[in-house]
């Protein structure tokens, strides 16, 4: 169970070798949590990322999850909560693609869209229907800045973001008095593996950012969180440019 | 909704109620089921379901005692007859759902008091019962259970027990936050009473210190006894209080005015505190004010002061749904207790709580006397200090989590019914017949038909 400050005793990662989820891990495991999940392709950084957990204390076990075969997430996460209550999941695979490849070639395209919005679809509703069976549970998101606005140098990542962010927004609003909360993450440019090499953005931020404030918005039962909170009015800003300006700016 | 709806929803969106305590943190969804009779109640806890029941009173319990996430929540307060009254011996036989407030509208007028009363009189007698509440009496009267003479426990087999003090099955009851089963009535003990005013002397204590002496000196002199302690208030002042102890007036202490009716009942109400309030509105400022002006309006010394039933033991009754106060995020409600002998942690916890600025009104402080046989009962013969805390406060968590550490290696225990946050490692050595506990309702219910949040997260 959740306590009075929204930390989760229990938690479900998907995508369990993301370095902001296992940032996220090991803020919660210092507080509450004992029992972690960790879902995602079977690979040694998996077992390694489940070694470093263990190391802090937790209770933790690997699951075999893959984001582009939805026909497996029922049964795949089905045998997960059925072991125990699940307080989070936090849904954090996604692939970031390289934009000119994934241009070039439609079907690396798909691959990126496949992943972040239709694997996410998939595991989102198999996880919100466990978690409103059992009355609590917070699921947790790792949407994008990125889908805001679709950019040119990166709109098949972006696009694919914007659609989970509202596809997260929807489902959060159809469990709302469920006891179960959605909350949306829409992270800047974090320095991660996934961006290393890229040209860092403005308000760049850390995977420990990003966990920190996933605590704070797991307290307050935030159903929107931005990293860092200054985006969302530099988003607000940004969303209504007019698309001529939009296409001119060096971002 | 009823109770044999299924709980495994096919629409989204289309469910349960959602339920959270006193303190209004971490909302979980249930079934609430409201039973109008003891078969319903026995038929709510046949068809419970995979994720059990609990029952439930009237929310007074801070923390998450009374939800149970995606199972059965039984509302008890319509099961609400006072069965019978000796008005000669001092007993009434009763529902659980009956609350202390209806008893004491009912009882007064026959010169009758309940034995033990919290800060509130809205509690039910199976919710006092199941968290084995104690009153500003508690020095001399020990906690709600020690004037339980019978009770009716519907358990998880479906059967009606009839049980009795010095029995274990009873000792698990009281205090065991209603996981051995429905508590359906109840025998209570009660207190004579000539008059329904209290004689009540106030004084100040200018420190702990100050107010320890105070306490320890004199107690003994008053039926009831509580302090109030400004934890905001730092350096020389830290843990300047105002004790207000006090007994039942005799009837020869009323003016002749009040003599004509001297059992009358009356509790004035504020209107309801609204629903929306912004957050932040207890900070350190306003609650820094609050309690200058709390203490300086607090007279140094006085006698024989005649304050009604609802002035004394009940203020905060006077403003329906002062929880509200809050905001939106909540509070938690911290309340630990550390034996005589161990005033060294008491000093150290309160000087911490004063030191971080905690915003924190009407803290209290209350010695204990002895012990109830009930297994997660929590008074124990020493100190207990009680106060809320805005949940939103930056770094709260870790922050109890300390003061957790101070109380168990001083040999003390927190209160499960205020709790919303304890670490669950903890517990035993706070609760050392927590494996008796365990056991026992592993035999009487083995397939864990009753079960709450708390429950789950403190695997009671």
């Amino acid at each position: 169970m959740k306590d009075a400050f929204g930390l989760p005793q229990s938690l479900l990662v998907l995508g369990g070798t993301s370095e902001i989820a296992l940032a996220t891990a090991r803020r919660l495991i210092a507080r509450r949590t004992r029992t972690v999940w960790l879902a995602g392709r079977p690979s040694p950084a998996l077992e390694e990322a489940a070694g470093q957990l263990r190391g802090l204390g937790a209770d933790v076990h690997t699951v075999a999850f893959d984001a582009l075969d939805p026909a497996s997430h029922e049964a795949v996460l089905g045998k997960v909560f059925a072991e125990g209550d699940v307080d989070m999941v936090l849904l954090a695979f996604g692939l970031l693609g390289d934009q000119a490849r994934d241009e070039r070639e439609p079907e690396a395209a798909v691959r990126v869209a496949q992943t972040n919005y239709t694997g996410a679809v998939s595991a989102g509703l198999v996880c919100a229907r466990s978690l409103q069976s059992q009355g609590h549970g917070s699921l947790v998101v790792m949407s994008s800045v990125a889908g805001e606005r679709a950019r040119r140098a990166n709109f098949i990542y972006g696009s694919s973001k914007a659609g989970l962010d509202a596809f997260a927004q929807g489902l959060g609003d159809a469990l709302h008095g469920t006891g179960v909360h959605v909350m949306v993450v829409r992270p800047g440019f974090v320095r991660t593996r996934m961006t290393a090499g890229l040209p860092e953005a403005p308000l760049a931020t850390t995977p420990e950012a990003v966990a920190t404030a996933v605590e704070l918005g797991l307290r307050r039962r935030t159903e929107t969180v931005w990293v860092p909170g200054t985006l969302r009015v530099v988003m607000a800003a940004l969303r209504h440019l007019p698309r001529g300006v939009f296409r001119r700016l060096p971002v | 909704m009823s109770a044999d709806t299924d709980s495994d929803p096919d629409v989204m969106g289309l469910d349960h109620t959602t339920v959270t305590g006193w303190g209004r943190t971490a909302p979980t969804a249930a079934w609430l089921i409201r039973p109008r009779t003891y078969e319903e109640a026995a038929a709510a806890v046949r068809d419970c379901g995979a994720r059990g029941g609990i029952p439930r009173g009237l929310g007074r319990a801070y923390g998450d005692a009374a939800q149970n996430a995606g199972g059965s929540v039984l509302d008890m307060t319509a099961l609400d007859r006072v069965h019978a009254i000796d008005a000669d011996g001092g007993t009434v036989l009763c529902d659980a759902g009956v609350s202390l407030h209806r008893l004491m509208e009912v009882l007064l007028p026959l010169g009758w008091f309940v034995p033990v009363t919290p800060g509130t009189r809205y509690v039910t007698v199976g919710g006092a019962i199941g968290a084995d509440i104690h009153g500003k009496n508690h020095h001399v009267s020990g906690s709600f259970a020690r004037h339980v003479l019978a009770l009716e426990l519907l358990t998880a087999d479906g059967e009606i027990r009839t049980v009795i003090p010095g029995t274990p099955l009873f000792d698990a009851t009281a205090g065991g936050m209603g996981l051995t089963g429905v508590i359906l009535t109840a025998t209570i003990r009660l207190q004579p009473v000539e008059t329904s005013l209290m004689s009540v002397d106030t004084e100040r204590a200018s420190d702990l210190d100050d107010l320890m002496a105070r306490l320890a000196a004199t107690d003994h002199r008053y039926r009831y006894s509580v302090a109030w302690v400004d934890l905001l208030a730092r350096g020389a002042a830290t843990g300047r209080a105002v004790l207000t102890r006090g007994d039942h007036a005799p009837l020869d202490a009323l003016p002749a005015r009040l003599r004509r009716d001297p059992l009358a009942f009356r509790t004035p109400r504020l209107p309801a505190t609204p629903a929306i309030l912004p957050e932040g509105l207890l900070n350190r400022t306003t609650v820094g004010l609050f309690n200058e002006l709390w203490y300086r309006k607090a007279p140094r010394a006085r006698t024989g002061q005649l304050q009604r039933i609802s002035g004394f033991f009940h203020p905060l009754d006077g403003v329906p749904h002062w929880n509200r106060v809050y905001g939106r995020g909540g509070f938690v409600q911290y309340q630990f207790v550390v034996g005589y002998g161990r005033e060294d942690a008491l000093r150290r916890i309160v000087r911490r709580i004063s030191e971080r600025r905690c915003p924190s009104f009407l803290a209290v402080l209350k010695r204990f006397g002895e012990s109830d046989p009930g297994w997660l009962s929590f008074p124990v013969p020493g100190w207990t200090l009680a106060l809320d805390i805005p949940a939103g406060l930056p770094g709260l968590g870790a922050f109890l989590d300390e003061l957790d550490e101070e109380v168990a290696a001083a040999g003390g225990r927190v209160y499960l019914a205020k709790d919303a946050r304890l670490r669950p490692e903890l517990l035993a050595a706070m609760y050392p017949r927590l494996d008796d506990f365990r056991e026992l309702r592993a035999r009487l219910d083995p397939s864990g038909v009753f079960v709450s949040d708390l429950a789950r997260r403190l695997s009671l």
